[in-house]
Parts: structure tokens; sequence; C-alpha cells
């Protein structure tokens, strides 16, 4: 057991650190993360440029083949170029659902000549993907979707509409999963495409979240022609197809963004309670304690999937808790953060409050995350059927026609 | 990057589980709670001749040589099947004391034979209700004697020898003093306690002779240190015992019908054994961290012992009492094993002190890890 790269390793991270102390700005603590400095139009730009420079150097999406942009090396060559880069002030997020969801299930199911069209701009930061999965009456029941693909000769006309559609109002493409057939039960009447989002009857609406903020959007589709070729996947597979998607999204959903248990513990220096620094408190000391705990765990977690990656394997069941542990703790720390600058911990703007308004921000993104890429409660409904082996619950929708399901509406 | 253990740890791992099963399946521990033996003889035979008492001793003095990684694997296993034996008592907390403290003279007199198993030792802190503080100690060491009482002291009614932290005449503060159990101006009595499986004594001392054992004033520190590596091997013995637990009620939500249906089909009943899985897994993480940490002396060991002994105290008490729900009604009978596992649980979570004291301690350390 050791914590030490192995001498290869050593030399490709020497690298990776080398490249990106010439080529980007250290994060420091006392300032706030370029994410948070400016807004989305500029954050794109600039990410874009980023994404580019990355790509020109050999560090972008590196363990994708060659012919789609990669370098076609070890998965841990990406794990180590991403730890290095976190101590980076970058701008992400951008790219992550495309590269992490659609474009490999691109590469599963595109034709050849689709796949070297379509990976390598996004690999490149070119073309920005974007998923449509979740619609208003199907979140968590994801199967339940209703946006209608009917065939019309070579091509498919879409109707419906989309919902939680992260940078659909900047995406050049999407993937889209659609209901084909109405008549078959539910699973089975599914057909997948990816699909231009500049086509004509594609409609994005901003939504506004409760942090004010407008991260996701609404998308209509009216009467949106799909070329058949743009099919990923048979007629009827699409629950399949997006079982590829949903597994990636798996590994690249996992982590919460801060504050976080250190956050915590800084915060309960500066504040002070019954004429005490907070962090003599005995309970607040112990809430650090806890939460400290269940980060230091999901690290530590990383750390064993990082060494079943190092060796080829897959990483074992114990990294698909790390959304339902961080997403409620961020809510959690937040909330308490808050409380610990009592009367003050309403206000939101970071030169009127300590720690940056970080546990404001947080307070209001967490709900969001505890839902997002699977709830808490779906989630632990999947550790229980597939990690603990527990039945499935009694489906009453299984095997009806999927146009006789009741719908409450 | 090896955050694993290597094949020969995973095979001693096997080897521990493989006779564990089949010297101490749950009818000794149930034998041991409802007889009157203080622990089950022939398992902590079965564990002396496998020599794993001695396992993490140097040959030098009589031991395998091996490392702390080689210790936790062991302790896992024994925490999995609540082995009734006071191997904690006399190895993590005896042998580790001698080991950190002892002059070679000491290392050399008592190390080989807790070695082999031919004598048991144990730590006495606690001296009755409350988390006890160096100022507040009664007990105390002078002349070479050691007078006051300790109580609960594991093992105190079967252990040779034990190592009693008490307030030195001849120092400011607390040392360590080895102590023959058997020898006079020592009273023994067996107490009650929620686990019976495990053994425990009030130890009265009056005259009793002693030797110190490190320095002398720098008892407390030791005990801390003593206490940080034992924290490690108690929280992989949690881990072993919450792993039987989430075992347990899986097989049988899987198992009961309750209207017309398996209960673990019931959400309610899911969604509470994910929540065991998932403390399970953080606890894991952080023990097989600090086993990391105890087998190479790392700088993090505070750090990460306290958070391996919370992350396990959690775990641990969540899977106990919510393996005895799961089972409904039949998990609080006598004859269901569950309150073996809820008894353990508790006992091995005060044994070093609560999660409270453990609490404090991870704070302390990540405060100096993150120095203002």
């Amino acid at each position: 057991m050791d914590f030490n790269d192995t001498p290869e390793q050593a030399a490709f991270r020497a690298e990776v650190r080398t490249w990106l102390a010439a080529n980007a700005e250290a994060k420091t603590g006392s300032k706030r993360s370029l994410n948070r400095r400016i807004d989305s139009d500029r954050g794109l730009e600039m990410a874009k440029q980023w994404q580019q420079k990355k790509a020109d150097a050999g560090y972008a999406c590196m363990h994708f083949p060659k012919e789609y942009g990669g370098q076609g090396a070890p998965i841990i060559h990406t794990v180590i170029y991403e730890q290095e880069e976190a101590k980076y002030d970058v701008p992400t997020g951008f790219f992550s659902i495309g590269l992490g969801m659609c474009a490999p299930t691109m590469m599963a199911y595109a034709s050849e000549e689709q796949k070297q069209r379509h990976v390598p701009p996004m690999v490149r930061g070119e073309e920005v993907w974007c998923q449509l999965f979740s619609e208003p009456g199907a979140g968590s029941d994801l199967a339940g979707l209703r946006t209608r693909a009917e065939r019309d000769g070579d091509e498919w006309v879409v109707n419906g509409q989309k919902v939680w559609t992260s940078g659909a109002h900047y995406s050049d493409y999407g993937i889209l999963v659609t209901r084909h057939d109405p008549t078959l039960p539910k699973h089975k009447g599914l057909t997948y495409f990816f699909l231009d989002m500049r086509s004509p009857g594609v409609e994005v609406r901003p939504i506004k979240q409760i942090s004010g903020a407008s991260d996701f959007n609404e998308v209509y589709f009216t009467n949106v022609r799909i070329p058949d070729s743009q099919r990923l996947g048979e007629v009827g597979a699409g629950w399949q197809v997006s079982l590829t998607t949903l597994m990636n999204e798996r590994l690249a959903v996992g982590g919460a963004p801060p504050p976080d248990a250190a956050d915590l513990l800084a915060l309960a220096r500066g504040v002070e309670l019954e004429g005490r620094p907070a962090l003599e408190d005995p309970a607040t000391r112990a809430r650090i304690a806890e939460w400290y705990v269940e980060a230091a765990g999901l690290t530590h977690i990383r750390s064993r999937s990082m060494t079943a990656l190092a060796r080829g394997e897959t990483p074992g069941p114990e990294s698909s808790i790390a959304k339902v542990v961080s997403a409620p703790k961020l809510q959690e720390v937040s909330s308490y953060g808050a409380d610990l600058l009592d009367m003050a911990g309403i206000l939101t703007d970071p030169q009127q409050t300590l720690s940056d308004a970080l546990f404001q921000s947080g307070y209001l993104y967490a709900p969001g995350l505890r839902i997002a890429g699977g709830t808490d409660e779906i989630l632990r409904n999947i550790i229980a059927e597939r990690v603990l082996g527990l039945p499935g619950d009694i489906r009453v929708d299984r095997d009806k026609p999927f146009n006789e399901i009741p719908s409450g509406s | 990057m090896n955050f694993d253990f290597s094949d020969a740890q995973k095979a001693l791992k096997k080897q521990t589980r493989d006779l564990l099963r089949q010297v101490c399946d749950l009818t000794v521990p149930r034998r041991v709670l409802e007889g009157e033996e203080p622990y089950a003889d022939e398992v902590w035979k079965a564990l002396v001749d496998m020599e794993s008492p001695g396992i993490a001793i140097p040959e030098q003095y009589g031991g395998l040589g091996f490392g702390y990684l080689e210790l936790c694997v062991v302790a896992e296993e024994l925490g999995r099947s609540l082995a009734p034996t006071p191997f904690s008592s006399s190895v993590y907390l005896a042998t580790e004391a001698i080991l950190l403290a002892g002059t070679d003279e000491q290392k050399q007199q008592y190390l080989p034979k807790l070695a082999k198993g031919e004598i048991v030792g144990t730590f006495a802190l606690s001296e009755g209700s409350g988390a006890l503080s160096e100022e507040k100690l009664a007990c105390a060491f002078a002349d070479g004697a050691l007078r006051g009482a300790k109580t609960p002291v594991p093992d105190g009614d079967v252990a040779d020898f034990a190592v009693v932290v008490a307030r030195d005449g001849d120092a400011d503060g607390a040392s360590l003093a080895l102590v023959d159990l058997t020898a006079d101006g020592v009273e023994r009595t067996t107490v009650a306690t929620l686990d019976p499986t495990r053994s425990h004594a009030r130890v009265a001392f009056d005259g009793a002779a002693a030797q110190r054992l490190g320095a002398a004033g720098e008892g407390w520190k030791l005990k801390d240190r003593v206490f940080d590596r034992a924290a490690v091997l108690f929280a992989m013995e949690q881990l072993g015992g919450s792993d039987a637990c989430l075992a347990m009620a899986t097989d049988y939500a899987k198992g009961r019908y309750a209207f017309g249906r398996p209960i673990g089909s019931f959400q309610a009943i899911k969604h509470k054994l994910a929540d065991m899985y998932i403390k399970n897994e953080l606890a894991r993480a952080n023990d097989y961290y600090g086993a990391w940490a105890l087998s190479t002396d790392a700088d993090e060991l505070a750090l990460a012992a306290a958070a391996a002994r919370v992350a396990s105290t959690e775990a641990y008490h969540y899977a106990a009492k919510e393996n005895i729900q799961t089972h409904g009604g039949i998990g609080f009978t006598w004859e269901s094993d569950c309150h073996l596992f809820y008894r353990r649980s508790k006992l091995l979570s005060l044994n070093l002190g609560s999660a409270r004291v453990w609490k404090d301690r991870l704070v302390t350390a990540l405060e100096a890890q993150h120095a203002a």
C-alpha cells in the first residue's frame, strides 16, 4: 500500500505540472475562482480557448482513441491530468456533459464517419453538446418520457418538450431520447438520436433556478426533422443506449463544489460564539469532524478507484456513493456555515460577509445537486438493487402498452 | 498509487476468516454470553496457533515481524466473527504500549510472551463515569507502587499484567506503569457490562508493585499515542462487525415476506440498507487510510486514526441498530443473533473513548494540519 506514482506516472505528472505552470494561473485561497468571478458567456469563450490549448498540447481527453482526438493513453493519465489541473484557476464545466456522456455514447453507437466528424471537435472544445433526456413528466422515471418521434421516409419528425437541459442555450449538438411507439411497453418504445441544436423547430428557454442563475433550459420541439442516419442504435433500442449514457453520467457526476469541512473550520476560526472562537465550541467541532470524515472517505474512495484504473480494472461499487454523500453534505455544511455567521448569515454580497458568501451560494445550489443526475432516493434504490442485490420494486407499468399507463393528468 | 492490500495480505485475511468461520461461528459468542467463561479459550488458542498476537511484533522480540497492514486485516475478521477473546486488550493496547515506550529490557521481558500468547496484557485508564482528564487522575504511582482503582478494565479479570495510567508522585503529571495483576495488592472484581462476551473488571491497587513504562510525567501523551494506534485497529474490528450486520440484514430482507413480497423490495428497507452500505464504505475508506498511516507511522496518523475511529463508530452503531429494526420483532429476541452485534458495537465504541472525544481529537489534528 502506498500513495506514490509509478516512475512512469511520476514522469507524466511532472510533465503536466510544468505545462500547467507555464500556461495557467494557480488557484489562491484568497481569490474567488474564475468560475465564480465571470459570467457564463465570457466563461464559455475562455473555456473554449483553454480546451483548444489543452488539445494542442495533447492533454484533452487523453484516454480517447487517437482517431477521435485523444491520445489513446491509459485512463490514469486523464485522472492525473485532472488532479493537477484542479490546482489551477481555469474555466471548467462547459464540456463535461459532452465529453463525459455524449462522446462515449457516440463512440459506442455512431457510424465511423459520424464519430470522426463529431468527436474530435468536441475534444477541441469547438462544438459543445448537451443531453436531452428529462421531461416535465419524466424525471426519476426517465422511461416515462413522451417526446414523440414519427417516421417520415428517411427522416423522423419530433414533437415534445425536454427540461433541465444543461447548456442547451450554447450547445451545437444534443443527444435525444424519444418515444417512437406509444403502443409498446414503456422501455420498448424508445428510440435515440443526435441532432443539430440549430435545426428548425428547436426552441430553447432558460429556467430560472432558486439561486437566480440559469444553468438549465427547457427545450421545445415543434416538427423538428432529424435524418434517420442520426439514429443511435436500433429503432426501439433507445433505453439500452440511454443506459450507456447514464452509466457514464454516474462516473462524470460525483463530487460537489465547496464549501466543505475545511472551509467550515476556517470560518469557525474567524467568528465568535459567546465571546470565544466558534472553533472552540464542542458542538461545532463535532459537526466539523462528522463532515470531515465523509469528505475524507470520498477522497480515499477516489484513491481506491484510481488504484483500480491504474491496473486496468473497473472501480468497485463503492465509487457509486460519491454524489449521494457529497450533495446532502454540501447542503448541511452550507446551512451550518450560515448559522455560524449568525444574523449576518443571510448576506449574499461577497464584499459584505466572511468566506466570500461561499456558504450562502452553496445553500442555494445544494438542492439542485441532490436531484440532478439521480436523486438521493434513486441513488439509494440503485445501491440497494445493483450492489446489495435486493429485489426490484413491484412495477405496475412495465408490461402495459405505454399509452394505457395512468399518468395522473 | 496503490491503495489496496497486497495479495499476501489478502491471503492472510482469507486464512483468518476461514479459521474463524471454523472455530468461531456465532454459537461461540453466544456460549460466552450465556455461560460463565470470561472468553472462548479455544478461539484464543487457535489465534495463538496462527501466531496472530505476534504479527506486528518484531522478530527480535519473538514476533512474526510483519507489519500493521497484516494486523489490520486480522482485526477486520475478528470484528466480523465477534471473536470473544482478549486479543484487542493484549495486542492493540498492552503490546503497543510496550513497543512504543518500553526499555529494551521491558520489551525482552514481555514481548516474546505476548507474541506467543503465553501472557495476556491490558490497558487501564477509566476510573468511572465521564471522560477522564490528566488533572483528575486519582490512581497514583509512587515509590514503585500503585494505589487507587480502575474500572472498567477490559479483560481486567483475566489479564496477567496491565499498563496503568496513573498520577506520578515523582513527576509533574501522569506516567504509565506496568503492574503484575496476579501479585499482592491487586484486587479484581468482574463487572457486568453491555456485552458479556467480552470480560471486564474493576481493578483496585493497594500498594501493588509496579514499574514505570516510558518517561516519568509523559504518561498522558503516551496514552494518546497508544490510543491513536489502537484506534485504527479497533476501527478495523468495528468495520468487520458492521459489514456482518449489513450482510445479515440484507439476507433477511431478501427472504422475509410481508404484504406478499420480500421486505427488501420496499424502499423504506432498501434505503435503510443503502445507508448502511454508504456508512460502511465511508468507514472502510477511512479505516484503510488509517491502516496505511499506522503501517508507515505517517505524520497524518493522529488525524487518520481519529477519522477511522469516528467513521467506524458511526457505521457500526447504525448497522447494528438498523439490523435489529430490519428484522422486526424477532430481532429483539434473545434467540436472535442481532443483539450480539448491537452489544459489541456499543462496547467497541466506548472501550477506547466515546465518539464525542474522538471527534474533538479529530478537529485538534485538523487544526494542526490547517495551521492558522
